[in-house]
């Protein structure tokens, strides 16, 4: 029986970036290790320095085409300290329309068009018809549904940003321009299709999960970490505005509404040889113990409560199927569903609000500060962008902590699991493809976001260990 | 929805595919965000290689038409980039970066490229067990500097009504981009 020590999953598919998983094994082929290799390099840290801050939310956004949005708002929000202000109260508003109208594009994105022809066709279907288009073949109308979904979100956003992908409007103060009666209504008309299709979109997928769906795989990427989040004064469901929230595996609290300015407090960077992404970590409890999570996943965990009357409904129905904390790698996808929901009916009541088309939408300063965090809460979880100038607004120092980076210990965690569970003690003739499909999708559970996750390389003081299968150390590096 | 959309040829089906290289997957969401007629494309064309869409893990032979997005700047760019050549009757440079390489191309302002870090020193991993990591090219280069290509979309990302019609004029076997159409814009 041939039995390879390293099998390669090249490219990952079905995700946003690129990379590999390696898996390593032992002579009994056991598995030992798997690892998200991570393929790129953009430098924006490196390449935005000597460039004015006002520039960083239209360069940002170019980070990543699925939430160019976070990007922008949150290099705005930083924009916004450097100028000691605070936006008015409409361009407030129109951020976070912004900011929940590509949560449901982008949930949508990631569980209709990329990890549903798993879920719902299931992981034995071949690769050719293992697609978007597969699904449109095999479940038009869900497809239809997903697709009309992704569409609420983008349309919304184009009708606040003039674009769907790289709209320029958030700039430090506030936004470009007021969002006029017929976009507001454009949004308002759409709302009834999108509630539908999101209720289609939940009662399709708890089929799935009622009839046991991936309960066989509940226990191998249960994974007990820390939760990080935003959430809002009362500890309520928040994607923009709010302060961070980070609670242990079983609850409790280890820190609470702390403010951006915080985050370096409580979290660090640690590198490791073999990928270009970082391995973030909770301060406190060093690394790699200080494992945490961001997301979905994590926002639900953290808060205590969404305000809105059916996504409150679908949070207790979520939290009654997987527990009050949940672990669980795989309930990521109910999570984005019940957030979708969430959205639509945040961004109901932001539209009844009679200051969300007031004419006021930026105010202006001069550089009053040389140093701000901006943050929020990106799809796939909590992004900082933390930026020092010169007097000048130049930018001297950027520092990129995206949503993906800090799930990146999990995701390590994750696939190993899954390889050790589907891998352990095959001969690799017998390895079918179905079963590579299903460390990838414990990858797809996170959704992802590579081009944001790929901006440099450590910024920190940096000790680098490697060890071989003994725990000898093989080499060193220190910087 | 325009009826030509949905009027399917008798001809064999389309092979499509599309490729990322150095850029930020906005031109993909730029071309899903074509909608409901996404499901018109799936009549006229199968998808036969997308890492992002599908799993297909080889490039294949005969793909009919490869919308490229991103530029090149890394030696796995850029040997993927003649592989979808040599497999592809018609190629797109789909996007600013793919065109002129735009955003990743400001890479080139830092002053000792990117290319020489610690990290990168030390890749190759436990035992030289992981596969290297890609070489970043000391310059990010065009597509049109290392193949040739067929016809160029430009926007940042361009509009899905652009590569709407673009796909549109393919399967209807016109020149993809018309001589007499709108003028062009980056950005």
């Amino acid at each position: 029986m041939t039995m390879e020590r390293r099998l390669v999953i090249e490219p990952l598919t079905r995700i946003e970036g690129h990379a590999r998983i390696t898996i390593h094994r032992d002579r009994q082929g056991l598995v030992q290790e798997a690892r998200l290799q991570v393929l790129e390099r953009r430098g924006f840290e490196q390449f935005c320095l000597g460039r004015p801050f006002t520039e960083m939310p239209a360069l940002t956004a170019r980070i990543c085409g699925i939430c160019p949005v976070s990007h922008q708002l949150a290099a705005a929000a930083a924009g916004d300290q450097l100028l000691a202000l605070e936006p008015p109260p409409a361009a407030r508003r129109l951020r976070s329309l912004l900011a929940l109208a590509q949560i449901i594009q982008s949930h949508a994105l990631a569980f209709f068009h990329l990890s549903s022809p798993d879920l719902l066709l299931g992981w034995e279907t071949p690769p050719e018809r293992r697609h978007l288009f597969g699904l449109i073949a095999a479940e038009p109308e869900l497809a239809r549904a997903g697709i009309r979904l992704r569409q609420f979100g983008q349309d919304a956003i184009e009708a606040v940003a003039g674009q769907s992908i790289h709209g320029a409007w958030a700039v430090p103060g506030g936004g470009l321009h007021s969002l006029r009666v017929d976009g507001r209504d454009r949004i308002r008309d759409a709302l009834p299709q999108a509630r539908l299709d999101a209720r289609f979109g939940l009662e399709r997928y708890k089929q799935v999960l009622d009839r046991g769906g991936l309960a066989d795989l509940e226990a191998i990427v249960s994974l007990k970490s820390l939760f990080l989040g935003l959430v809002g004064p009362e500890g309520q469901w928040c994607v923009q505005g709010g302060a961070l929230r980070l609670i242990e595996a079983d609850g409790r609290l280890q820190a609470d509404q702390r403010p951006a300015g915080d985050y370096g407090q409580l979290l660090a960077e640690a590198e490791e040889p073999w990928s270009l992404m970082t391995f973030p970590y909770v301060r406190a409890l060093g690394y790699p113990r200080g494992l945490y999570r961001v997301g979905p996943l994590a926002r639900l965990n953290v808060c205590n409560q969404i305000g809105t009357a059916w996504a409150a409904s679908e949070l207790a129905e979520y939290r009654q199927r997987n527990g009050r904390i949940v672990l669980n790698a795989f309930a990521s996808h109910q999570a984005r569903l019940v957030e979708i929901v969430a959205c639509l009916e945040a961004i109901e009541q932001l539209l009844e609000d009679p200051e969300l088309l007031d004419p006021l939408v930026r105010h202006r300063a001069s550089l009053n500060r040389l140093e701000a965090v901006g943050m929020g809460e990106a799809p796939r979880g909590t992004l900082f962008h933390h930026y020092r100038v010169n007097p000048d607004g130049l930018l001297e120092h950027v520092n990129l902590l995206v949503a993906t980076g800090q799930n990146n210990l999990a995701m390590n965690r994750t696939i190993t699991a899954l390889a050790r569970h589907h891998l352990d003690g095959l001969g690799t003739a017998s390895i079918p493809e179905a079963l590579l499909n299903r460390i990838e999708a414990g990858i797809r559970a996170f959704d992802p976001c590579l081009s944001c996750a790929t901006h440099a390389a450590g910024q920190m003081a940096l000790q680098v260990q490697l060890f071989d299968a003994d725990g000898s150390l093989l080499a060193e590096r220190r910087r | 929805m325009s009826p030509e959309f949905v009027t399917v040829p008798a001809r064999p089906r389309l092979r499509l595919a599309t490729a990322w290289l150095a850029g930020c997957s906005g031109c993909h969401m730029a071309l899903l965000d074509l909608h409901l007629e996404l499901i018109a494309l799936a009549a006229h064309a199968d998808l036969v290689a997308s890492a992002a869409l599908c799993d297909a893990k080889e490039y294949p032979d005969r793909v009919d038409l490869c919308l490229v997005e991103g530029a090149v700047a890394s030696e796995e760019n850029r040997q993927f980039a003649r592989r979808i050549r040599e497999r592809t009757a018609l190629v797109v440079a789909l996007g600013d970066c793919a065109i002129h390489t735009n955003i990743t191309g400001l890479r080139h302002r830092c002053r000792n490229g990117l290319g020489q870090t610690a990290i990168e020193a030390a890749a190759g991993g436990r035992e030289g067990l992981d596969p290297p990591l890609p070489k970043l090219l000391p310059m990010v280069l065009p597509l049109e500097a290392v193949i040739a290509v067929d016809a160029s979309l430009p926007g940042c990302p361009p509009s899905a009504d652009r590569i709407g019609n673009l796909l549109r004029r393919w399967w209807q076997q016109q020149p993809l981009i018309p001589p007499d159409g709108p003028p062009q814009r980056f950005g």
